[in-house]
């Protein structure tokens, strides 16, 4: 076990930058990472054992328990729920005889809870050792379960099929399905692969890519909406021995899966927009931070990376560009929405736990190492591959005044084809709801958890960067959803759970305000406890990052528009009340002494 | 020779050197800003958002932010100091903090800041978590009850191999700082009494000598903090 860690620590240069590799290398053999481990790491990368559960401790996919032999993680997304979660994760807990949370006593089954997979068209879903298991019933869980007590393998649990497209590839094998419901600019298939790096950059400069790029009005696709040309342009102008491309495809918010299905069917254009970015920004170095939740596509991703090297679209001297030398290496993410958030992302890759950095200084300056780095979103990098080929004035023509462009949406929850949408920026959302066929719809949550909660009144607002702006995640609930309870309340425990937790504000306020939202459900909530939530949601906005500032845009925004759901629920007749019940606070205690106290203000 | 730059801090004119924060530049022109996280001599992290200030209708840190010619910042308004008393409350009510019984009273910058910000009660319910107290170093009592994991300890007490003694364990509302085991049992009690000292609050307790100054004689006993900055 030691002889083998250290060969571990070794395949990586003993490079505490590369603590995440590491740390995948050492559960992948030992199933977790152990007191003696830690120590044994600690030693050779030269940090304190603390530092090293720093790490550990931070990422929802490594352990320093034993996980069993099969760990289920179930898929905690709204959406999973509204499509019989509750009922699949009873029938988890009944066939393997363990609530979640725990591993069986014959250490076989570990049964987990897991923030939103990126699966949300094909839910409820769960990872079950790596392998993505999608639209469960109660019935398909106790079939699984018994195949695995009769010793069955996982793959072999399998009776679904493959998915279609890429997903059938043997090297991807998953009963994943793309649903791709509608393709524009960017997903129909009129581009001839890699011509933009056999043809076009040879025949034209950095600066020039840049140019295209800058012209073509493109803001980021993540959701930020920053202009891509300019952060190419500031990364270039940035000083540095090295300078870095950095994909993220580390999608995170919840409802979204375009990126998951982008690098299904079209990695190789990711990849080349990777390399057009590294060639005009001056980057030798790319690296791609994939979500753990889309391990199943990394030998896939691998194998084509390592066909760019054969094609030398990838390596020494790209295309015969003299000095031009680029490679990619994929980093596997371990389970933190946070990571998605650039400089958390960066931090990540240097083997850190994920918290975003302070800015000033940006990524451009001063990210991976230190030295100039340019993040892009995979949707962004994709697309910039058509821009070049097609040119600015092509992609100009595309969506509205304000907003260039095509969009991928990630549609899903109460509608009849839940997929990828690729539409122009300015369509409505009643547009989008007819389009992916909603009906009496009572609200859509427009960006997902840290966007906004939309109802009728504005369904003729357009999706724009001024307006609606979005990374993609659209989710529809019908008119027999309950929203607070059932949205609200689940997005807000989403963002408790994925805090990272280094700013005050919010490593604290979503904990109080779903308090508060707990009171209101709860039926003891007064007029006041709605005011409060609103002034108190405020204080998010000294957070340093995009997290912790839109964390209580669940309750914000559904008490600006949903508010008389609030009103409904709260107290009228009273102008206080504290919350607090006696009688619940000792039920516990009651049923352990098995006897009922007299309280004095019940006698 | 370094450049010398202005600012202005609340429409008032400041010089300072270039490369300064502008939490430094402030405290320099007799100009208070309550920080917390913030500790001279270690990077600035931006953990506990006190030192909050506006500039162009943005947020920012200004621990972190450094002074640029000409900026306008707004830092003593109704808004900022709004937030600033909330953040207090915040950890006030996230911990345990019983300031009459805790050795760290009168030293303590938290309390001391919730005088100054004048917090009565906070308008948050009290949290009341279950939190461990580790005493198994010979000189540390490191209690999790009123940490506010502020970093201070993290990035200022190191060995000479810059290791780490104290770390983040966790995320999010489950955040603690650990101390480290086997570091912990070897610490020195010079180290030990430092990381008392750089503690804002009262989570890292020298153990042996409790009270040698009695209440009453302490640092902001007498006058509020920041007083020693304002001019």
């Amino acid at each position: 076990m030691k002889d083998r860690i250290i060969e571990i620590i070794s395949k990586y240069n003993g490079d505490s930058t590369r603590l995440m590799d590491i740390l995948h290398d050492i559960q992948a053999h030992a199933g977790y990472i152990d007191e003696a481990t830690i120590a044994l790491l600690a030693d050779k990368l030269t940090l304190s054992a603390a530092q090293i559960k720093e790490t550990v401790s931070f990422y929802h996919f490594y352990s320093d328990k034993p996980l069993a032999k099969v760990n289920i993680y179930l898929n905690d997304s709204v959406t999973a729920n509204m499509n019989g979660r509750k009922d699949v994760l009873k029938a988890f807990e009944d066939a393997c005889g363990i609530k979640i949370g725990r591993v069986t006593t014959d250490g076989n089954i570990g049964l987990f809870s897991t923030s939103c997979i990126g699966m949300n068209d094909q839910e409820p879903a769960a990872i079950i050792n790596d392998r993505v298991f999608t639209r469960l019933t109660p019935y398909r869980t106790k079939q699984i379960i018994n195949g695995l007590k009769q010793g069955q393998h996982v793959k072999e649990l399998v009776v679904e099929g493959c998915g279609d497209g890429n997903n059938a590839l043997p090297i991807i094998d998953a009963m994943v399905y793309n649903n791709i419901r509608r393709k524009g600019a960017l997903l129909s298939h009129d581009y001839p692969l890699f011509t933009v790096i056999k043809d076009i950059l040879p025949k034209t400069s950095s600066e020039e890519i840049t140019d295209i790029i800058t012209e073509s009005n493109i803001r980021g696709r993540g959701g930020a909406g920053f202009p891509t040309g300019l952060k190419w342009k500031f990364g270039s102008r940035a000083k540095g021995e090295h300078r870095f491309i950095i994909c993220n495809a580390d999608e995170g918010e919840p409802g979204t899966f375009k990126d998951r299905v982008l690098l299904t069917e079209y990695p190789e254009m990711v990849f080349e927009g990777m390399v057009a970015a590294g060639y005009a920004v001056g980057a030798d170095i790319g690296l791609l931070y994939l979500r753990y939740e889309y391990k199943y596509l990394l030998v896939y991703l691998n194998g084509i990376l390592e066909n760019m090297r054969k094609n030398n679209f990838l390596g020494q001297s790209i295309a015969g560009i003299g000095d031009f030398d680029f490679d990619i290496r994929i980093q596997l993410g371990a389970g933190a929405y946070i990571c998605g958030e650039e400089s958390a992302l960066i931090e990540s890759l240097e083997g850190k736990r994920g918290e975003p950095r302070d800015k000033p200084p940006f990524p451009v300056e001063k990210g991976y190492l230190n030295l100039p780095t340019v993040v892009n979103n995979v949707e962004t990098l994709a697309t910039v591959v058509k821009i070049i080929k097609n040119g600015a004035a092509w992609y100009n023509q595309l969506g509205n005044k304000d907003s260039v462009g095509t969009k991928l949406l990630s549609i899903s929850g109460d509608c009849r084809f839940p997929g990828i949408y690729e539409v122009e920026w300015g369509l409505k959302i009643s547009d989008i709801l007819a389009m992916c066929g909603a009906n009496e719809v009572q609200a859509i949550q427009v960006g997902g958890p840290s966007g906004t909660l939309l109802g009728e009144k504005d369904f003729d607002r357009e999706l724009s960067y001024s307006d609606l702006p979005t990374g993609g995640s659209m989710i529809v609930f019908n008119k027999n959803r309950d929203l607070l309870s059932e949205v609200v309340l689940n997005f807000m425990n989403f963002f408790i759970e994925e805090s990272c937790g280094t700013c005050s504000t919010c490593r604290n306020m979503p904990y109080v305000l779903r308090g508060k939202l707990l009171k209101v459900i709860n039926g003891r909530g007064v007029k006041t406890d709605i005011e409060d939530m609103v002034n108190w949601a405020n204080l998010l906005k000294v957070s340093r990052c995009g997290l912790g500032q839109t964390a209580a845009n669940p309750i914000v925004s559904s008490i600006r528009n949903f508010r008389h759901l609030y009103d409904a629920l709260v107290q009228k007749e009273i102008e206080y009340d504290s919350g607090f019940s006696l009688e619940t606070s000792v039920l516990e205690s009651c049923k352990a002494v098995r006897r009922q106290p007299l309280f004095h203000h019940n006698a | 020779m370094t450049n010398k730059i202005k600012i202005k801090i609340d429409g008032k004119e400041i010089i300072t050197d270039q490369g300064k924060t502008i939490v430094e530049a402030a405290h320099e022109n007799g100009i208070f800003i309550p920080t917390l996280c913030n500790f001279a001599g270690a990077l600035p992290k931006g953990c506990c958002r006190m030192c909050t200030i506006k500039i162009n209708n943005r947020f920012m840190t200004s621990c972190t932010t450094p002074a640029a010619h000409g900026m306008e910042v707004e830092n003593n308004t109704n808004e900022i100091n709004d937030f600033r008393k909330g953040i207090i409350e915040l950890l006030f009510v996230s911990g345990n903090h019983f300031c009459p019984s805790c050795e760290k009273s009168g030293n303590c910058e938290l309390q001391a800041l919730a005088y100054r910000y004048q917090m009565m009660v906070p308008r948050f319910p009290y949290d009341f978590p279950m939190k461990s107290v580790d005493g198994s170093s010979p000189y540390i009592i490191k209690d999790q009850n009123r940490c506010i994991l502020c970093k201070r300890c993290i990035k200022t007490i190191k060995d000479d191999q810059g290791r780490h003694y104290f770390a983040f364990k966790e995320r999010g509302h489950k955040l603690e700082v650990l101390l480290d085991d086997k570091m912990g049992k070897e610490i020195s009690s010079a180290l030990a009494k430092k990381a008392m000292e750089n503690c804002p609050v009262g989570s890292i307790i020298f153990k042996e000598v409790g009270f040698e100054v009695p209440i009453g004689q302490r640092k902001y006993d007498h006058k509020p903090i920041g007083s020693e900055i304002e001019n």
